[in-house]
């Protein structure tokens, strides 16, 4: 039964890997490449999970309800979106690990909207990446995608809080309960 | 430099939180186990996911397809790579700068760049996990289409 259960609930994992391992037979080159790039990513996973979850877990323990409400809730204003886009670009690691911390915000009462500039902030104006950006590609590249970028990450959060209904907007902060 | 920052932070926290109450802490290491073992199999399955789309798109076929006048059709083929893959910065930038030197316009790297911060269809089930599906669907759908206008507008400023 555990094991039944388990499976079940890794099940996608499990196909896709055999997929890849079916993949690997028949074509070994891109089997090899693959799995370098499942690795590379797996070690990147590990090194910032750790202390992601852990400050997840002292957030969950320490911050009330009430207080990230005030902060980042309904009516928190241009102060909670500010708050919320400092929160993402302050962040480092890959977009995948942002949802932890977003269900985490809804969790306590963060608004839809600060949610979704949370993880626009996460995914284009994290600090460390630009600043590597700028060196690759130019100041002035760098520049004009961010202030295009900030747009776009306000514009893409008022497009989709208005899209969902508000059953779908409670129906989201039930599925982040608990 | 920032993960650092990010493990000082959190053995910092920690660190307070047990010389304030030991139970507290007990209960927020619980949490983060929880938090993380609740999102572990979508996470193993993104994995999966990026390792096959990176062993279809490797930098070289990525370069054919955003090399030199590869205008229009270059940057849609901008945006749908960027959507599918999921590249860390440290190597997705050094390859934009490398496309730029070999001869491919602001405007594809633009749309490569935006669309592989701002889209993850590889990490789409994690996503789904959090905003369900219909959030998660319309935060993409917006991000591609933003991706190309921004695309475009860098294209004619720069």
């Amino acid at each position: 039964m555990k094991i039944k259960e388990l499976v079940l609930r890794y099940k996608v994992f499990l196909i896709l890997l055999a997929v890849n391992v079916a993949v690997g037979l028949a074509a070994p080159e891109i089997g090899m490449r693959s799995l370098a790039a499942s690795k590379r990513n797996l070690l990147e996973m590990l090194s910032i999970i750790p202390p992601v979850f852990l400050l997840l877990g002292l957030l969950d323990v320490w911050v009330d309800r009430a207080t990230m409400i005030r902060y980042t809730g309904r009516g928190s204003g241009l102060r909670g979106m500010l708050l919320s886009f400092l929160l993402g670009s302050a962040a480092a690691g890959p977009l995948y690990a942002a949802f932890p911390v977003a269900s985490m915000m809804l969790k306590k009462g963060s608004s839809v909207f600060n949610v979704l500039i949370f993880v626009g902030a996460w995914s284009t104006t994290k600090i460390p990446m630009v600043t590597f950006e700028a060196a690759n590609l130019g100041l002035r590249f760098t520049l004009t995608r961010l202030c295009l970028n900030i747009l776009g990450i306000i514009l893409i959060a008022v497009i989709t809080e208005h899209l969902l209904t508000k059953k779908e907007q409670e129906e989201l902060y039930r599925l982040n309960e608990g | 430099m920032i993960k650092y920052v990010l493990y000082a932070l959190a053995v910092g926290g920690l660190l307070l939180s047990c010389s304030k109450d030991r139970k507290k802490t007990k209960m927020a290491l619980k949490k983060a186990w929880k938090s993380f073992e609740n999102i572990l199999p979508q996470f193993l399955t993104v994995l999966i996911l990026i390792g096959l789309a990176l062993a279809v798109l490797d930098e070289k076929t990525i370069s054919r397809f955003l090399g030199s006048e590869s205008g229009m059709p270059g940057m849609l083929g901008a945006v749908v790579i960027g959507s599918i893959t999921l590249i860390p910065g440290f190597v997705a930038f050094p390859l934009a700068a490398a496309l730029l030197e070999s001869g491919a316009g602001y405007m594809q790297i633009a749309a490569f760049v935006s669309s592989l911060m701002m889209v993850g269809i590889a990490t789409l089930p994690m996503e789904i996990k959090t905003f369900g599906k219909k959030m998660a669907v319309v935060r993409n759908l917006a991000a591609v289409v933003f991706s190309i206008v921004s695309a475009c507008v860098i294209g004619v400023i720069l």
